[in-house]
Formats: structure tokens, sequence, C-alpha cells
């Protein structure tokens, strides 16, 4: 029985009656449609990428990147007000004092946490939510290394660079291409079951934009795997990593030389505040998916609300290109239960083919995920060739049928059990019909500057993952950011390590003068305080109760004043 | 009913606008559930977590990836003339009439403090950091609670016959969200016992990837130094060139 409405049936008759030819295709070569060339890419990216409409991005008004030009909905949050007040607290007395602060307990903070147990020191751990919950714990696809014998390192380079419009940093790529390997044992020696053939050999996918196949992965929970071995050792170091939980920085600490020297954590049970003193200070807070940035829906964990730009933008550490969004071509757009799931990108590494209401292949099913998601928004609104769904969406049909069909029965069940599992939920099988899918917004591309040991334009404070940028330019490949954390949150560990170290013994006088600073900054630009940030929390109640609450609601922080 | 006339529309996990006040719509749409007890209308196509937003609950715990990856919205419910206690997750469960609810942010379990270089991957590890394990009475109340659909019996019984391997393959889509562990009657953490026996499989038992050794022993000797040396650096038209230049191969091997 089919899972979609009566009046979608035609249309999916016709991607029925294409699939044979298509699959005929696919079996003799690889080049299912032609791939475009770079001014082809220009085209549909200018024409169609949110990112290229007019009102995409603004100046920003005051801070370290006064003056660049940002995402909208970004500069909105970063000429936020403070929502503190500096003068309400006692920096004197310290209710954790260790040596190494981590703030996000995501992949890299858990990653970089090892590191710190593993040398010996002590840190915080402290986190929004519970430890493990975040954007790690969600990917599906897979981590790219260069493992394969006709693949390496450099072509690696070279797929990520050109992914990111040139416009990574080039020392990052290289640390980030070059150590994939070593992440890929690493990971194997903490346990990290990553999928292997018959003959003992890493299984590898293609992902768009990739020259090989090069994508590792645990079936499609990947980062699910990856993220609860790396809780799980974490744990096993209760005598030198402190866990905070339901505790989110609110500002950094910063010491007497103007250097990261702890936070200010916010207890969301209790709703006191938390006071850590650090030698060195590690952001790994994640993205900001939940921004919902031009209304987009998002695959982004409930926490992804920038928390770590912002506080590190407060304490005057320099962000880059912060103005690139990433929209995953792929998210779930019926049944509207799910709208905005992440469907891996795993599904066209396998075969599937993205296909319109005539059934026709529109584009070749792996281009970089920004073209590929502006030819999808091309093929829904300007050819008006997408699917009309009763919520009044519309999306085109990512062909998953095909992957059994060209790989036997039951690849997709034993690849893309999850796949499977989440529309089984609401009545699609996927091993029969497609799926329905549209972009969705998916990865913070930018970040806070860093360099190949994690350091932030701010002494003392580093940053790994998705809250860093420079690694991915303005584009993100598939696979680069499981390895992307994984490889800076190790860096961030020991290079964290190395300050706490030098700086052994000293002690420092915290303060929140920069949050004072920033303030006056944002009077002095005649910006009205209208709003409050880091936000913590998305806001997703009926407007209609809030309506009726008592008096003072602050929208912005989610609190009452 | 043609769906296109439901006039309260479902804002899905990630609208921001949610939709009119429950008291403002035509009740037909609605339906009644028992949130800690009290009971709300909610639109009948939500979710668990999109009803309650819904009704204006604000989510600090008992929420997380909204995706069905991360295990932190674990729900316990029963229907009503039922005395079934059922299990779902929040994110991915669709509101029932009459349903009686309450999320349990996180289970606290037990979970053995180890050093997995220091094991053995077999059954010695298990009996010593989770020896009740032994009791279980086969009964299938964790199969049962398991809103990820794994036999977790099965792979408890694995375990007992010593095959941690089979056992890892099994739980492999386990999100630990503590469900099957709040039902055991002989009070186990499967889940985390589970993840011992997956480690020890990724790190002992699976297999080493030859590949994989070839390709650091080759990155220790500094093979690729030069050639990534010389990409970077070259001048941006040089690169961009190189880059439409290079020739896709995907082959498996």
């Amino acid at each position: 029985m089919s899972g979609y409405p009566e009046y979608m049936q035609a249309s999916l008759e016709k991607v029925k009656a294409t699939r044979p030819a298509r699959l005929e295709k696919a079996r003799k070569g690889r080049e299912v449609v032609k791939t475009m060339t770079l001014a082809e890419r220009e085209e549909v990216l200018s024409n169609f990428h949110p990112d290229y409409q007019p009102d995409a991005r603004k100046p920003i008004r005051i801070g370290p990147n006064k003056g660049e030009e940002m995402t909208a909905r970004v500069v909105d949050l970063l000429e936020s007000y403070p929502s503190i007040d500096p003068d309400r607290f006692d920096l004197t007395r310290s209710d954790y004092d260790t040596d190494i602060l981590i703030i996000g307990g995501g992949g890299g903070g858990c990653m970089a946490a090892i590191q710190v147990a593993n040398a010996g020191l002590n840190s915080v751990l402290a986190t929004k939510l519970r430890v493990g919950d975040s954007n790690s714990m969600m990917s599906q696809g897979g981590m790219q290394a260069a493992v394969n014998p006709h693949d390496s390192p450099a072509i690696h380079y070279l797929d990520a660079m050109g992914g990111g419009h040139f416009d990574n940093k080039p020392e990052l790529v290289e640390a980030l291409t070059m150590d994939g390997p070593m992440i890929a044992g690493y990971l194997e020696e903490l346990g990290v079951m990553w999928d292997k053939d018959s003959e003992a050999r890493l299984m590898t996918a293609a992902g768009g934009g990739t020259s090989r196949r090069r994508m590792l992965s645990c079936r499609d929970y990947t980062g699910a795997e990856i993220q609860r071995v790396l809780r799980d050792e974490v744990k096993n170091h209760p005598d030198k990593i402190t866990i905070v939980e339901y505790s989110p920085a609110v500002e950094l600490l910063l010491d007497d030389k103007g250097e990261a020297a702890g936070a200010l954590l916010y207890n969301m049970e209790t709703e006191e505040y938390i006071v850590v003193r650090a030698r060195s200070v590690i952001m790994s807070t994640g993205g900001y998916g939940r921004l919902h940035i031009k209304g987009f829906a998002t695959t982004n964990h409930y926490g992804a609300t920038a928390d770590g730009l912002v506080m590190a933008y407060h304490a005057g550490a320099k962000l880059l290109y912060m103005d690139s969004v990433q929209f995953h071509p792929t998210g779930a757009v019926y049944p509207e239960q799910i709208l905005g799931f992440l469907i891996t990108e795993k599904v066209r590494g396998l075969g599937g083919q993205p296909v319109n209401k005539e059934g026709e292949l529109f584009v070749f099913p792996l281009e970089p995920r920004d073209v590929e998601a502006a030819s999808f928004i091309r093929e829904s609104t300007k050819r008006g060739l997408g699917i009309e769904t009763p919520a009044g969406r519309v999306g085109v049909w990512l062909d998953s049928p095909l992957i059994d069909l060209l790989s036997g029965p039951g690849t997709i069940q034993t690849a893309l059990p999850a796949m499977v599992r989440q529309f089984k939920r609401f009545g699609i099988d996927i091993t029969e019909e497609p799926m329905l899918v549209y972009p969705t917004l998916h990865y913070q591309n930018g970040g806070i500057e860093i360099n190949t040991d994690t350091e932030t334009t701010l002494p003392g404070l580093y940053a790994a993952g998705e809250v860093s940028g420079g690694v991915h330019g303005r584009n993100r490949l598939m696979g680069n950011s499981v390895l992307d954390y994984n490889v800076f949150g190790y860096r961030a560990g020991h290079a964290a390590v190395q300050r706490a170290k030098a700086l052994s013994g000293r002690k420092v006088k915290l303060s929140l003068d920069h949050v004072r600073a920033f303030r006056a900054e944002l009077e002095d630009a005649g910006i009205p305080e209208t709003s409050h940030a880091p936000i913590l929390i998305p806001e997703y109640r009926n407007p209609e109760v809030l309506k009726k609450h008592r008096k003072n609601y602050d929208p912005f922080i989610g609190r009452f004043l | 009913m043609d769906e296109k006339e439901v006039e309260v529309k479902a804002p899905g996990p990630d609208s921001q606008a949610g939709p009119a006040c429950p008291d403002d719509k035509p009740k037909e749409n609605l339906i009644p559930v028992f949130i800690y007890g009290k009971r709300f209308f909610v639109p009948e196509s939500f979710t668990i977590i999109t009803a309650m937003e819904y009704v204006g609950f604000q989510f600090k715990k008992a929420i997380g990836c909204r995706e069905g990856f991360c295990g932190a919205c674990a729900t316990i419910y029963r229907l009503e003339g039922d005395y079934k206690l059922r299990t779902g997750l929040a994110c991915q469960t669709v509101v029932e009439p009459n349903m009686y609810l309450v999320q349990i942010p996180f289970t606290p379990a037990v979970k053995a403090i180890y050093d997995i270089a220091q094991l053995k991957p077999d059954i010695s590890a298990i009996q010593r950091y989770y020896p009740e394990m032994f009791r279980c009475v086969a009964c299938n109340t964790c199969t049962k609670a398991c809103p990820q659909e794994i036999e977790v019996m099965d792979y408890i019984q694995e375990i007992k016959r010593g095959d941690l391997a089979k056992a890892a393959d099994l739980s492999f889509d386990c999100i630990m969200c503590g469900l099957c562990a709040v039902r055991c009657p002989a009070e186990m953490v499967q889940y985390n016992i589970a993840l011992l026996a997956r480690r020890l499989t990724g790190r002992y038992l699976l297999p080493r990837s030859t590949h994989l050794e070839e390709r650091l022993t080759e990155l220790k000797k500094g093979k690729f130094d030069k050639t990534v040396e010389e990409l970077m650096g070259l001048s941006p038209d040089e690169l961009t060139k190189r880059y439409t230049e290079r020739d896709l191969d995907f082959k498996v091997f």
C-alpha cells in the first residue's frame, strides 16, 4: 500500500516508469547525468541558493568583524544585548577551579576532554543538555578519511578546497585531511565499529563533491556510534573530567590580561549562575540550525542556537565566513511530522536519485551540497516540477528503491536502517517508494576563526567543530564535519593542555568587563535593546499561549525577566 | 476528509510559528491527552513533543535531536481503558486520544568505569562489570519496551553465550534511551552492557583493515607531505584548474 496521498500517485507512477532506464544508465557508469561546470554551478547558485538572495546578508555594526557582511539572522543575534548584568556577580569566588573548561558536550568537546584526561589534567565539561546531546549524535552518512589505496589526503584536500569554493584556510584543510586516517584508527581503538567488508576492508562510499569513495560509515548511525563511544570514554574518567549537565555557558570570563580564563554557566534547573575558573577554555558548542535562517526547517539538534559564537564575539574573538549557510539538499518534506528531518546523503551515495514530478532525473545526484540544494529549489520553483504536499509545501522525489535494484535486495535495510525505521513509523516503505525531500538548514559553514592548533584570536580560547570557521570555506562536503570535530577536538585538547601547563600556578582575577564594553558598543552604535543573546533554548511554544503569560516575558532569552 | 482543508496545520518540529490557541479552533481536530496527569487538547497529528509545545511547554530537558537518534525524550504512557504501560520516543510518537504520559529525561542506571585497553573481548568483562546480567529471566519485557524495535532480550542471550560480536550487531541501532533498563525485572542495564559489548567488538573482534594500517605507515613516512604542500602553494587559478581537471574514480578498491 502506498504511504502517499491519492493525488501523488500519478507522479509516483511516472517515477516507477522511468526507473528501469535510469537503473540501466546507473549500472553502466557513474555519470548518470552530466556534472555541472563551475560556470553552471555559479549560475544555479546565484539564482536559487538562499545565501544569494538580496536580503540574505547585511553588514554587522559592532565587534571584531565590524563592517563585514554576514547572514542577516546572525547579525541580529550578534547585535543582541548580553543576557546578564555583569554587576550582579562576585567573581572573586569560583564554584569550579580547573585546568581546562570545555564548553559543549558534543563530539568535539568529548574528544577534547578525553585528550585532556589522558594528559593527566582536570577539566570541567559543561553542556546545555546531557553529554552527547548534539548534532554529532545525529550525523548519519559517514566520516571522510582517505584510506583507500587509490585515494590520498592530497585528493581529499583538493575535493575539500573545491567544495568550499577555495575559501577554506589551506593549513586547516591540510590538518583535516592528513589527520583523517589517524582519527579513523584512533576511533577504532576506542571501539567504534566501522563498516567493513568480507575482506576486512573499511567500506567506503562516495559523497557530494568527492572524487573518490572516502566515506567511512557505521551503517547510517555513524554519528551516534562515534558519539556514544566518546561519551562512554568521557564517563570512564570521573576522576579527571567533571561533567556539568543542563548548564550552558552564557558568557566567557577573562583574566586581567584579557585572556580567556573561564565562563559563567547558567543552571537551567535552579536558575543560578556558576563561576568556572580555568587556564584554557575550549569552545565546542556546535552550530546554529535552530535560528531557522530565512524560515527554513532544520536538521539540527534542539540545542543548536549559536551560543558559542555569541559568547566568543562578546569576548572579542574574530569570526570567519559568517555569510554562508549550508542547506542540506535532502530534508524530509512529507509527512509533516518529520518535516526537516535529515535524509542522509548516503542515500545518493548508494545510488538514490533525485527526480522531479515527471520522473526525470534533473541533476547529477552528487554535486556539492550547495549546488545540489540550489538545483532542487530551481526544480521546485522556477521550473514548477516539484510535488506539492497536503500542507502546501513542495519537494522533489528521492528515488531510494533504486538502491536495492542496483546493489541487491536488502541493501537499503542493511545500509540505511535508521531511514527505513524513520519512514516506517509514518507508513512509508522506502524500499518500495521514494522519499519526498526539500533543502533544509543544516550547517554553519563559518564560525570562530582558528589556526591548526585551534587557537582563536582571543588568547586562551580554543574552538573545535561546527562553532569554528575556516576548515570548510563557504561550503562543507559531506563527512567532513564528523572528521572536523574529531581532528580539531583532538588538537584542541592537546593545545589547551600545553597552555594550562605553562600557566600552572598562576592566579588571575576574573572579569566581565568585556560584557560591559560590548554593551557600551551596542549603545554607541544606537542599536536598541530589543533582544538578548545567547538564546540557549529555541522558542516553539504556541504564541497564543504566550500571549496569556504573565508579563515581562522575554521571548529572546526564553525567560521571565 | 481532504487533508488540505484541515485548519490546524502541524507546525512540525521546526516551525517557528505554532498554530492557533486550542480554544479558538474547532474541537474535532483536537484530542485530549494527559501530560503529567493534567488534561490538554492537542491536534491529533502532532508528535508528543510538538503537542506539548502547542499547549505551552518549553523543554529544558527530555529533549534532544527531535529525529529519533539521541534517546533524550524517552516517554512512558498508558492509553485509556488499558492497563499496559507503553513506551516511545516523544519526538517519534504521534499522540493518541486519552494518552497518559510522562517523560524520563535520563535513567539513573549504573555505568561501569573501565579501561577498554585492559579488557579481554569475552564474557569475563561483562561478568566483572555487570554480573547482574546473569539474573535475566528471559521475560522479553526489554524487547517490548524498545522504541527502536531491537531484539534486546536476544542480544542479552548472545552475550550470555559469549558471542559479543553477535550482540554488538543486534544492538547496533540502540540509542540508549534507557527504557529497557527502566522496565527490566532483573534490574540490569541492557544498553550499557550492549555498549561495552560493541566497544569490545569494535576494538578487538572486528578484523583490522590492512589498508588503514598501510596508509598510517605511509603518513608516518611523510609520503603525502610534498604533494599536499605543493597544492597549498598553488595560485588560486592553478588550484581551480587542478580541481576541475581532477579525475573521478569511484571504484571500490
